[in-house]
């Protein structure tokens, strides 16, 4: 098994030590390999967009050639996960912040998302959130965080904050507006390992 | 969801939003107008400012927070992260650009600094603050005053990557010699460079600083900034370097490209080509110590 991280910018290595971290709570190997140039995607088993600034990943994901990779990883039905600015890049459909700036997306999710939708930095917060695979809440770290605002019914809900969807999971593709990454609990990469093992 | 429960401004937060910087371009805008040039480079943040750097250097007289309209302008035109600078122990300039919405706080030597003897407590901040820093000792007291970033002093405006390049070696430098050292060691080294000892700890223990540390003060082409990167920047502002180009667009969407593709020399070699000179700058070794500005702050 092989998974690769998305290593163009943000927080890449906080990926790889919870998935090493998932994987050694699940008796699992992998091998985990962080992605800058293109060639790589196709050969991974599963994807992982961490966070980031969307605008910057976006263009350099285009720039480098890997966003069509992403897409034939999808269409392969291998499993992909996006975390805040991730989740962004998997939408079909940005807020007016998002197209003005012409934001690339991947469009591998049937969501419409709001780029900022809890506000800005000094707004960022952390929260016990009810998710629904697991059974208990988890401290959820939201950072200049997006929210799923609208989306089809191919998506399913997993969590929300009122009435915005902040995880959600369309077939083999997870999206989360907060980092998991960025907390010892390591129960959200250990759901996304399980598709795969 | 009720807002009690939703927690703001914790450490977690802010050295959160650092790691979102990573291996990211953050640059120097003093208009919406360069603001908008640098985030469609691929710029992950601006730093908005009244003056670069290089001008500050060359104007003289005191150093300020940015005009707030400036900041406010910049704030309403790009979807990327904006950071102000405060001068240093000025924490009611910091207070201020917290209240306009800036989401990271530079206590910066390039200003003129209000307090010869403190540095701002920023742990009482929801905002993150990033600080200048030329050795382990100086990082570390920093990161103890609350700052959820550091970034080498460098010499800023100058166009001269040289000290940018001391500072990092340095910091490297002593955190590798923290590696193997028995915990009687580290403490005695704890008290060499006045550093807290449990940061030194977790420093030695982590084999890097507990959070993001980015080159920063005198990066002026790709190259450079590949260079800050191979001696293991997080990430790297650049100054004066953009906007004092020959050619600012084509100038910023090669250095983002180049923080991408630091370990490719090949790729830089491409990068590098047709961008027009960089800023002309001024040799470190030239500039009287009055004008120093690296040695501002502790």
């Amino acid at each position: 098994m092989r998974i690769g991280v998305i290593a163009i910018q943000g927080d890449v290595s906080e990926h790889v030590e919870a998935l090493e971290a998932a994987l050694s709570h699940r008796g699992k190997e992998a091998e985990i390999v962080t992605i800058k140039q293109k060639g790589i995607v196709p050969c991974c088993d599963a994807l992982i967009i961490p966070g980031g600034e969307s605008t910057t990943l976006g263009k350099l994901l285009v720039r480098e050639g890997i966003a069509d990779e992403i897409k034939q990883i999808k269409n392969a039905g291998r499993p992909i996960m996006g975390t805040c600015a991730g989740l962004i890049l998997l939408a079909k459909e940005g807020d007016e912040q998002v197209k003005k700036t012409h934001q690339y997306l991947l469009g591998l999710m049937d969501t419409r998302v709001n780029r900022n939708a809890f506000g800005r930095q000094r707004d960022s917060f952390e929260v016990e959130l009810d998710i629904d695979f697991l059974d208990s809440t988890y401290n959820a770290v939201f950072i200049r965080a997006p929210a799923i605002v609208q989306s089809g019914k191919d998506v399913r809900t997993l969590s929300r904050i009122d009435d915005m969807v902040v995880a959600a999971e369309q077939e083999n593709v997870l999206a989360l507006a907060f980092h998991p990454e960025l907390t010892a609990d390591t129960r959200v990469h250990d759901y996304f390992l399980a598709k795969l093992f | 969801m009720e807002l009690e429960k939703l927690r703001h401004g914790t450490e977690l937060i802010k050295r959160g939003f650092a790691k979102m910087q990573k291996g990211g371009v953050i640059m120097d805008v003093t208009t919406p107008e360069q603001a908008q040039i640098a985030e469609e480079a691929g710029a992950v943040a601006v730093m908005a400012l009244q003056a670069v750097p290089a001008d500050i250097r060359k104007e003289g007289g005191v150093a300020r927070m940015a005009d707030p309209k400036i900041v406010s302008e910049i704030i309403d035109t790009v979807t990327i992260p904006v950071m102000a600078k405060a001068r240093i122990g000025h924490f009611v300039e910091g207070e201020i650009l917290q209240a306009l919405g800036v989401d990271m706080v530079d206590e910066s030597e390039v200003l003129t600094p209000a307090d010869h003897k403190y540095h701002i407590d920023k742990t009482v901040f929801t905002v993150p603050f990033v600080c200048g820093a030329r050795d382990l000792g100086e990082a570390l007291r920093r990161i103890n005053e609350g700052a959820a970033m550091i970034r080498t002093k460098g010499e800023a405006g100058t166009g001269d990557v040289s000290e940018a390049v001391r500072h990092m070696k340095q910091i490297m430098g002593e955190i590798r010699a923290l590696n193997g050292m028995t915990k009687e060691e580290i403490i005695r080294v704890a008290r060499e460079i006045e550093a807290p000892i449990e940061l030194v700890i977790e420093t030695a223990k982590m084999q890097r600083l507990p959070v993001v540390n980015f080159a920063a003060g005198g990066v002026a082409t790709p190259a450079d900034a590949a260079l800050m990167m191979r001696l293991g920047a997080d990430g790297v502002f650049v100054g004066s370097g953009i906007f004092k180009a020959e050619k600012p667009r084509e100038m910023a969407i090669a250095i983002v490209e180049a923080v991408n593709n630091y370990d490719d020399a090949q790729v830089l070699a491409d990068i590098s080509k047709g961008i027009g000179s960089g800023m002309k700058g001024i040799s470190i070794d030239t500039i009287p110590d009055e004008m120093v500005l690296r040695t501002r702050g502790w």
